[in-house]
């Protein structure tokens, strides 16, 4: 077949055209600059606003906004602005996981930043463990888990309790009763602190968990009554803090015979129990939102100015405010065409920066994030009073319970 | 021995709380056969009035009980007079009915006044506890206990010796007959439910110092009072306090003994087998269906 001139043109602006606008196009889509085009980095927040546990999300995602708005007016990470793509996964793990596929699917978000409760993240884990995304998580939680798709900003139990339980100890008591609500962080929680306490020669008088959401505490108050511990170990979540607290303090107990020593009181809680339940309890946290530090005073006031001058921040809306620059730090070192939830995992290793609570940073093996633990006692004006803070910070290890096991860079060691 | 005592007067704390959240829906199921699902939100709606006299009004608990009262009733009463009133005869689309209602109001709340968990102060003279034959019990609780008592002889008073009681009783035994006899069923079934909702708005009012405010309090409180109404019989007001006081001393007790979890499970199990040999519960009054 002779090739005519006309011909050989014809198919030489074919095939220009198909480079020109076909392979970039096909290009694109393969590599990662996808993750970052038109000036835009796509992200996800995954929080309740409705449904039961949408009264504790309700700040994290606003402590979310907060960050990613101040990244924004501040110029964006390398010029380009985060857009975060806000999703209602309405307190139920199954809407999470539906609501995380679509973000990392149909959003192509190059990270989410979500979840309170235990169980929502184990809902949504699968999904970005397949896909190979990243999920940044706030809160503290039980340890017990080694992902390499999840960075875990909020606090493991030997970070709450390696200071706080010998502390309690030496100033309360040695008979302890444990409380916590029916579900795995409480269990996973009281499991380190009997170890602890069988270390430091204390005893477990009573463990008992309620139903979650319980409100009715009269028959537990009392127990507390005629068996007189020192210390009581609580780790009741959400409103049942509350209920807990109220019916205490209303049945004449006295927080200086037999303090509540608590792993979930917060701000939040003490702002619904009211300072006179809350007084005189002991909190061990990471973050108090008394702490004074400018950084932490620059967040408590953009959170005011924000979102309203009666809003409380705390430990779970502190790390949910500064993973958000810890995400930019990772991403600033990266490319424009680079960004991919792969390279900013690699990025964000042993990124530190100074969080509100002190300075924090991520652990390289096991992806936890290395924080400074408080000891606070609660006050009648609804504040907590720093009473101890770690003179370092303290490293995350998520599998302190089981000494054989060991989060590492390739996964779960078992020795 | 004191403490059994004081877990005797535990459970009696307890079933004075279901029986105040209770007494509102076996009033109106009783009467008017509606299965009111939105009987939480009606406690819900009273916790957050008491917590919004308190908040803008600076009205103490005690003395806004009587405008909370009026205002859930009044609450009650539109939802009667623009939902409810069409659908007496569908009673399955009542259920669904007036759980969409209990959804609206639970967004409701939450876009007007946010979802953070709300704090309504205990009267500062009931704050603490006191000490009744060498038992602490808080003082509030007892104040719960007598106020629920006199909320109960009232509500027995106003079904047995007033004539809007004789016509609501009639009612509830023949709609036909009592209409034939002048009764106007449309006004009585406004008022029942009126009356019903502002108990239940009481209910949210005065445990609100005990336990927390939220939009989603209502839905374990709706569950509870449907396991005193199942076990007591509905449209017997003497089978609702029973059974409170059956649920509360049993629920107090196996909680002391063993934890709340369990008793959970065990007093759930109790009414199971109870309504399958007992289904019209344990005081069922003879009605003519």
């Amino acid at each position: 077949m002779k090739l005519g001139r006309r011909k050989f043109i014809k198919g030489t602006v074919a095939a220009g055209a198909v480079t020109a606008a076909g392979f970039p196009h096909i290009w694109i889509k393969d590599s990662s600059l996808a993750y970052a085009a038109g000036g835009e980095i796509k992200v996800g927040v995954l929080f309740s606003l409705t449904g039961t546990t949408a009264i504790v999300e309700e700040s994290l995602h606003k402590a979310t906004i907060l960050a990613i708005e101040e990244v924004n007016a501040a110029g964006g990470i390398n010029g380009m602005q985060i857009k975060p793509i806000v999703e209602d996964p309405a307190s139920d793990p199954a809407t999470f996981a539906e609501k995380a596929r679509k973000l990392v699917l149909g959003d192509r978000c190059v990270s989410v930043f979500g979840s309170y409760t235990s169980a929502s993240r184990k809902a949504v884990l699968p999904v970005f463990e397949k896909r190979k995304n990243l999920y940044f998580y706030p809160t503290l939680y039980e340890g017990r888990e080694c992902s390499k798709n999840v960075i875990y900003t909020g606090a493991v139990p030997n970070q709450q309790q390696d200071e706080f339980v010998p502390w309690l100890i030496e100033k309360f008591g040695k008979r302890w009763s444990l409380i916590g609500s029916n579900y795995i962080y409480p269990k996973e929680e009281n499991n380190y602190c009997k170890k602890l306490l069988a270390q430091y020669g204390a005893e477990v008088i009573r463990e008992e968990y309620v139903p979650l959401g319980h409100s009715e505490f009269s028959s537990v108050v009392n127990k507390f009554r005629s068996e007189k511990p020192d210390v009581i170990f609580s780790t009741v979540v959400g409103d049942s803090v509350v209920a807990l607290h109220r019916q205490y303090r209303a049945g004449g107990l006295d927080p200086e015979k037999m303090p509540m020593a608590s792993l979930t009181t917060s701000e939040n809680e003490v702002a619904a129990m009211g300072g006179d339940a809350a007084a005189g309890h002991f909190t061990s946290a990471p973050y108090f939102m008394v702490y004074d530090s400018p950084e932490n005073q620059k967040f408590v006031e953009a959170y005011r100015s924000r979102w309203g001058g009666d809003k409380v921040t705390h430990f779970v809306s502190e790390p949910s405010y500064f993973q958000v620059h810890l995400f930019k730090q990772a991403v600033e070192k990266l490319g424009a065409g680079d960004i991919s939830p792969k390279t900013i995992r690699e990025a964000i290793k042993g990124e530190e920066m100074i969080a509100p609570q002190g300075k924090v940073r991520i652990e390289p093996e096991n992806l936890h994030t290395y924080l400074w633990p408080k000891i606070g006692q609660c006050q009648s004006d609804g504040q907590f009073k720093m009473l101890k803070t770690t003179s370092e910070w303290l490293e995350p290890v998520p599998y302190k319970a089981y000494p054989n096991q060991t989060c590492t860079e390739s996964g779960l060691k078992e020795s | 021995m004191e403490t059994i005592l004081a877990q005797i007067l535990t459970g009696l704390s307890i079933a004075s709380i279901l029986l105040l959240v209770a007494l509102g829906l076996a009033i109106i199921y009783g009467t008017t056969g509606v299965i009111n699902l939105a009987h939480g939100e009606f406690v819900m709606i009273g916790a957050y009035t008491a917590w919004a006299l308190q908040t803008y009004v600076g009205v103490g608990l005690i003395e806004s009980l009587v405008v909370i009262f009026f205002t859930v009733a009044l609450f009650g009463w539109i939802i009667e007079k623009t939902v409810i009133r069409h659908l007496y005869r569908r009673p399955l689309d009542t259920i669904l009915a007036t759980w969409g209602i209990g959804v609206m109001a639970q967004q409701a709340i939450r876009l007007a006044v946010g979802g953070e968990l709300r704090y309504v102060q205990m009267p500062s003279a009931m704050s603490s506890s006191v000490s009744i034959l060498g038992i602490e019990i808080s003082a509030f609780r007892l104040f719960i206990l007598a106020l629920s008592a006199v909320i109960f002889g009232f509500t027995w008073y106003l079904m047995y010796r007033t004539s809007i009681g004789m016509k609501l009783r009639a009612i509830s035994q023949d709609r036909e007959i009592a209409s034939c006899f002048g009764i106007q069923s449309k006004r009585i079934y406004g008022l029942t439910f009126a009356y019903g909702a502002g108990l239940a708005g009481l209910a949210g009012a005065l445990v609100s110092p005990l336990k927390s405010v939220s939009p989603e309090m209502g839905t374990t409180y709706v569950v509870d009072a449907f396991m005193v109404v199942v076990l007591g019989g509905v449209e017997s007001l003497i089978g609702t306090v029973a059974s409170s006081v059956i649920l509360g001393e049993l629920t107090g007790f196996l909680a002391f003994y063993s934890n709340d979890t369990l008793a959970k499970v065990l007093v759930f199990l109790a009414i199971v087998v109870l309504i399958r040999f007992r289904p019209q519960g344990l005081f069922a009054a003879k009605v003519r269906s």
